[in-house]
């Protein structure tokens, strides 16, 4: 029964992630090409969009690459780029924390974006889940998108021309990430944290290594976390 | 451009990989199911309705497509997905919608 109900639980997964593959397709791509374009073979490119596994992180190294900057900056900026994974693994461990080493260990490497954001939605809207349900689930929601982004790499490390810029592919991830954050707006403390991430991050765009990010990301949660307080003191005094 | 040499790409795609996986095992790995504090967690309800649009909010007002230049199409579109997303929460549609509004102004514009 148990088995049965983590078996539905996975393709519900897969179900909620295969809209990234319209995000997961044409930025794989443009990743192959663009790192055949900066002078990696192809071993190299696979290599890299295999192991880390985090497109925004790796197209920074690569505009990195190009301009001639330090390798030990390059390693600095990609990864402050994928800091907020460390977040992710910090908000998905009260749900996914119980599960064997094993799992954990595997869950970490398939923790990007998509898994993150249509499992902390599933989780949060069905507190009931057990472990091997949510784990499930998890990895369902990332099934569409890893062997697709491999793939799609690939092809564009072969193809190695030029996408025609009047495709526009460089605006899907925000059409992706804009359309998802939507549903997210659950209550009014999300709507705050949204908005002031929104705002210091405007504020923080000169500042350098992507660190901007990691600021505007902090002072949103702390806004979100915050407005969290003060409406459930309000709902408790009313 | 000259190839940049083996050693340094093999640098920063071992270094990535290794501190890509470091950043996301942190916590689920070692924590586990730790009871982790109250305050902790409240802050990490908002992590990604806080990280997400600040990565996006950048990319929409400077995109890097134009050299940074704010542009029409694309604000548009940004505003259409997020609208239809906020609307009806259903995050294809608001896919479709945006993809549908950049391309039609970029069409109309072009």
């Amino acid at each position: 029964m148990a088995t049965s109900t983590s078996k539905s639980y996975y393709w519900k997964g897969f179900r909620d992630g295969t809209p990234f593959v319209f995000v997961a397709v044409p930025f794989g791509t443009l990743f192959g090409v663009f790192a055949t374009e900066a002078g990696l073979n192809i071993v190299q490119t696979m290599a890299f969009t295999s192991t880390v596994f985090a497109g925004a992180a790796q197209f920074a190294a690569l505009q990195l690459l190009q301009d001639g900057t330090p390798t030990a900056i390059i390693l600095i900026s990609a990864l402050a780029v994928n800091l907020r994974m460390a977040m992710y693994s910090a908000s998905l461990t009260p749900y996914l924390g119980a599960a064997p080493l094993w799992q954990r260990a595997f869950a970490a490497y398939l923790t990007v974006d998509q898994s993150y954001a249509c499992s902390i939605v599933q989780f949060e809207k069905e507190p009931g889940m057990t472990v091997a349900q949510r784990m499930a689930y998890f990895v369902g929601s990332v099934t569409p998108i890893t062997p697709l982004w491999i793939l799609a790499t690939y092809l564009g490390a072969v193809l190695g021309t030029r996408i025609p810029e009047s495709w526009a592919l460089d605006f899907a991830l925000p059409i992706t990430f804009l359309a998802m954050i939507g549903p997210m707006m659950r209550t009014p403390a999300h709507v705050v944290a949204a908005l002031v991430a929104i705002i210091v991050s405007l504020l923080c765009a000169g500042v350098p290594y992507n660190l901007g990010l990691l600021i505007a990301g902090c002072a949103g949660m702390i806004a979100g976390a915050q407005a969290e307080v003060i409406l459930d003191r309000r709902k408790a005094l009313s | 451009m000259t190839a940049p040499d083996p050693i340094t790409i093999w640098t920063i795609i071992a270094g990535l990989a290794i501190g890509s996986y470091g950043l996301r095992f942190v916590f689920i790995g070692l924590i586990g199911d730790r009871p982790m504090p109250p305050w902790l967690l409240r802050h990490l309800r908002y992590t990604a309705a806080a990280i997400l649009p600040a990565l996006i909010a950048p990319l929409v007002v400077w995109p890097t497509a134009t050299g940074g230049q704010p542009d029409l199409p694309r604000m548009s579109a940004a505003v259409v997905a997020l609208s239809v997303g906020l609307i009806t929460r259903n995050v294809l549609a608001a896919i479709f919608a945006g993809a549908g509004t950049l391309y039609g102004m970029l069409y109309l514009l072009g």
